[in-house]
């Protein structure tokens, strides 16, 4: 780095933009200099205002530099191409009871169990890509091999992204520039082709369309539900994501899944309702903080789904019409 | 005994995350104590006390915390060693943006909250700037964009921390936390000698030494002006 001009540095890697603005550091007019002497003419005053320590900033550049690189790079051919749960124990030192547990992209997992039984330790242990090192014994390789120490400790290579219960935006901003940050985070290339997609996903999935105008605090349950799944699905980095729960208000759930396993997510999903449990192929049962079976689902769940969701439909449909102010008619529901 | 600087802006989930922190401890049978510093009130102690360890709390009252913290930590470091700690954890509220309490060589730890806004770690300073480990809390209040565009933040004010999510309710997080803070091989007598990570302003005004009045002719030290245009005001 030493011998770039701020201008090279910039042109380079157009990323430290955002170095240069998350600290303060005002290099307009200075981008021939090199960054060190950039450094030396502030005057010991404004660094003393301005609260800036000149004397790690090459350092942290630097490194910000190397870890943006790898997690770009990364991105482009570094897949996840399969994860694997390796058996440890449950709460009572009980051993768990499988060999392995092989997730690839696309799969969905479900995840079954009484509150409290040991849920998110089984996901903090996926998230923290444990190795025998946390209360349950258990481990996680990625492709086959441990995993690389950047999914424990760089914050931009996070393994499990979360979509949590929670359906509303904090943030103040309308859904087209909530995106753009969100792109502009994660140094996205193509940042407005990516902002179309995911809003187009999110109006497939929640009931009621909305438009990028449309401020992101004043999104319906559904919608942001909606929004949030789809700018998961395509815009977050992270390979595995896990569902808390997706409530059955205004949103189209199977398109969701069907949405996350399109873009090669491993999905694991917490969650007792059968409609979405069955759609997984396998789920972990957990009971006392370990690992009580790992079930396929079989032929006879499978046929019982369709007959689920067929009732599921009428059901909607009931719904909907009794919304609209309709009396409701046997023929026009099970049809 | 080990030391360890936690810090952070008011209500971020300092308490929270280190009381999960002290949970996996106290499985582990490390003996942890704490200190809590604040400005004018603070009921932490009970929540600590509640935990079941030692707890002293100390207000600065008409100063900067963070000023009071370096005047304080040698006594308490004394503290924690009389009372045969394997483990003190100090928590200082961060209500003056442009100091921090941390010290070189002692683990810093900054406690920051997903709901602050994603201008915070651009505002905090050298609170977040000079800390070795970010905890992200209140993740579980926000989406997925929103916690990873906090997080990038973060890492372009302080691209050397380890930046980890804790939930401070559930404490999904805090175990792994706990593994990156206790370093059996640290002995700390004493911080005597030890240096701030970062300076300290070094101005002082006349309100600093209790002048109350107002007008430029009560003014002394270093004052500082805003800037104003001509005929502006
Ligand atoms: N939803 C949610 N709430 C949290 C989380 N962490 C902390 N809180 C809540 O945030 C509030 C403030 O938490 P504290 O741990 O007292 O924060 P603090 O930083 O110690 O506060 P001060 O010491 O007063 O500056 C409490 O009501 C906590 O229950 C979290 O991860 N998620
Ligand atoms: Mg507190
Ligand atoms: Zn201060
Ligand atoms: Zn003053």
């Amino acid at each position: 780095m030493k011998r770039l001009t701020i201008a090279q540095i910039l042109h380079q890697y157009p990323f430290t933009v955002e170095f240069f603005q998350q600290n303060r550091l005002d290099i307009t007019g200075f981008e021939q200099l090199c960054f060190e002497d950039y450094l030396e003419q502030l005057d010991e005053r404004e660094l003393e205002e301005k609260a800036i320590d000149p004397k790690n900033l090459p350092e942290e550049l630097n490194e910000y530099i190397r870890q943006m690189s790898i997690f770009l790079g990364l991105e482009k051919n570094n897949k996840v191409q399969s994860l694997t749960i390796l058996p440890g124990h449950d709460k009572k030192a009980v051993p768990e009871n499988f060999d392995e547990l092989v997730i690839l992209p696309s799969q969905i997992v479900a995840i079954v169990g009484p509150t409290g039984s040991g849920k998110s330790r089984l996901l903090a242990d996926i998230e923290w890509a444990a190795q025998r090192d946390t209360p349950t014994g258990r481990s996680i390789l990625i492709n086959n091999t441990l995993p690389d120490a950047k999914w424990r400790y760089s914050p931009n290579n996070k393994l499990v992204a979360q979509l949590s219960q929670n359906m509303n935006f904090v943030i103040d901003l309308s859904v087209k520039e909530f995106l753009r940050l969100h792109a502009q985070s994660r140094m996205a290339e193509n940042e407005q082709k990516l902002s179309a997609e995911i809003l187009a996903e999110a109006n497939k999935l929640a009931g009621e369309s909305f438009s990028e105008d449309t401020p992101v605090t004043s999104l319906s349950g559904g919608q942001s539900r909606a929004l949030m799944i789809a700018d998961t699905a395509i815009l977050s980095a992270s390979p595995i994501v896990l569902i808390d729960e997706i409530e059955n208000a205004g949103i189209d759930r199977r398109k969701a899944l069907e949405l996350l396993i399109s873009q090669d997510k491993i999905v694991l999903m917490a969650t007792h309702d059968p409609l979405l449990a069955l759609m997984a192929d396998r789920r972990i049962v957990i009971r006392n903080g370990g690992i009580d079976a790992v079930l396929e689902t079989t032929q006879d769940e499978k046929k019982l789904l369709e007959k689920m969701n067929r009732l599921d439909c009428i059901m909607q449909t009931a719904r909907r019409e009794l919304r609209a102010g309709k009396t409701l008619h046997p023929e026009k529901i099970f049809v | 005994m080990n030391l360890i600087i936690f810090s952070g802006p008011p209500s971020s989930g300092k308490t929270s995350v280190i009381l999960k922190v002290i949970e996996s401890f106290q499985r582990r049978k490390i003996n942890v104590g704490a200190v809590k510093f604040d400005c004018l009130y603070t009921d932490d102690d009970k929540l600590y006390e509640k935990a079941g360890i030692p707890i002293k709390k100390g207000l600065s009252g008409a100063l900067c915390p963070d000023h009071f913290f370096a005047s304080n930590i040698e006594d308490v470091v004394k503290w924690g060693n009389k009372k045969k700690l394997d483990l003190l954890i100090t928590e200082s509220a961060g209500l003056c943006n442009r100091c921090s309490p941390y010290l070189v060589g002692v683990k810093g730890v900054c406690v920051i909250d997903n709901l602050s806004g994603i201008n915070t770690p651009k505002k905090i300073g050298p609170m977040l700037k000079s800390a070795d480990l970010v905890a992200i809390t209140k993740g579980d209040i926000v989406s997925q964009a929103e916690r990873e565009v906090f997080a990038s933040r973060v890492s372009a004010v302080n691209p050397k921390a380890v930046v980890m999510h804790i939930n401070g309710l559930s404490g999904q997080g805090a175990y792994e936390l706990s593994t990156m803070l206790y370093d059996e091989k640290q002995h700390l007598h004493s911080v005597q000698g030890m240096k701030l990570r970062f300076p300290m302003p070094s101005a002082m005004c006349s309100y600093c030494l209790g002048e109350t009045r107002i007008g430029q002719n009560y003014q002394m030290g270093n004052t500082k002006k805003m800037i104003w245009e001509d005929g502006e005001k």
